[in-house]
């Protein structure tokens, strides 16, 4: 009977929806970055499947109704930054300079780090979308020859880390204007990095999001472009 | 509150069939949020229809990521095999990209604001 019930999607949307509001209740109580509610919400269901022997599969029944909802608020992006359309189109070069820069960044740190320590060609190539949006990101390491579930994985590691100590980490090395740190924030980490400014900054928040978009194309053309220079 | 999410479905599957259709690289739920901005901006989609939805999607829009987290655990033993490159790489690129970006943007900013454009 327990295991009938559990392969209902009503399992893994409940589940989800009460570890997170369980975990925003700490996140309050103790109003540290590092019980980021979406970080303590993934490892404590984790725990909870290994621990109970539920299938991730079964769990997925559920999960994958609630993540259904990341395309509409994707698409519903485009209301901040419709509403924030004169400032950002003002900075719009700026914007596009600093992601740019950032797709750069991105990939020669990534893969220049795993190189020197050792990492496998596939690891190295998994490792070069990581700060793209998931969808992208996939069909970019399905073209140069990654692992697209390591890449996968990756994606949501970085986006989480990005989430958690992004805006602390900004403000330290000393940006402060919000449409920097949601450059920042969108570039590096991009869904998770965004929905986590959104709750910082609304300007901020719709030029992360539009940064996922921008830095997943300039990735995707950048990539192959430095693959053939550089002969890897 | 039904309008809203209606258009943002609708939206999102006009971004999906098109990215299909071209076998475009971008996804179409992205592809989506640039037609919405692009209803918004010709005034097809009134703002005031979309602002309810929106508000109530966005804000929330951490929790979506929860399950895609999860969804990580499988891959537990990919990771472990070359945990080091993989972990010092992820951690400290995320850095990096951050710091480039964030600096970058900011310098130019701070002139960029008086320029009459």
């Amino acid at each position: 009977m327990w295991s009938d019930l559990v392969a209902t999607p009503l399992f893994g949307v409940a589940l989800t929806l009460l570890v997170y509001l369980l975990a925003q209740h700490l996140y309050r109580r103790v109003g540290s970055v590092l019980v980021n509610p979406v970080l303590v919400s993934i490892v404590t269901i984790i725990l909870l499947l290994k621990g109970s022997g539920v299938e991730y599969r079964d769990y997925a029944r559920g999960g994958d109704i609630i993540l259904f909802l990341l395309g509409p608020s994707v698409v519903a992006l485009a209301v901040p930054l419709y509403q924030r359309r004169e400032e950002i189109w003002q900075r719009k070069r700026l914007i596009l300079i600093g992601i740019f820069a950032g797709s750069l960044a991105s990939i020669f740190s990534a893969c220049g780090l795993a190189w020197v320590l050792g990492g496998s060609r596939e690891v190295i190539l998994s490792l070069a979308p990581k700060s793209v949006t998931t969808p992208i990101a996939i069909s970019i390491v399905e073209k140069i020859g990654g692992i697209a579930p390591l890449t996968a994985a990756l994606v949501v590691l970085t986006g989480c880390l990005g989430a958690i100590c992004g805006p602390e980490f900004c403000r330290r090395i000393g940006i402060t204007s919000p449409v920097a740190t949601g450059l920042a924030m969108g570039t590096a980490a991009h869904g998770i990095g965004t929905a986590r400014m959104l709750e910082v900054d609304r300007l901020g928040g719709a030029v992360a999001g539009l940064a996922i978009g921008l830095n997943g194309l300039m990735t995707t053309f950048l990539l192959p472009i430095l693959m053939a220079f550089s002969g890897f | 509150m039904v309008r809203g999410l209606t258009l943002l479905l609708l939206f999102q599957f006009c971004g999906e069939f098109i990215s299909r259709m071209l076998d475009l690289p971008i996804p179409g739920k992205v592809l989506g949020m640039g037609l919405l901005l692009l209803g918004l901006m010709t005034n097809l989609v009134k703002i005031k229809w979309l602002e309810e939805a929106a508000e109530l999607l966005l804000s929330n829009m951490a929790l979506f990521f929860v399950p895609a987290g999860v969804g990580v655990m499988v891959y537990g033993d990919l990771i472990a095999a070359e945990w080091l490159p993989i972990s010092v790489a992820t951690i400290l690129s995320t850095f990096v990209v951050m710091a480039v970006t964030g600096k970058l943007a900011q310098k130019l900013e701070t002139p960029e604001q008086g320029d009459v454009e």
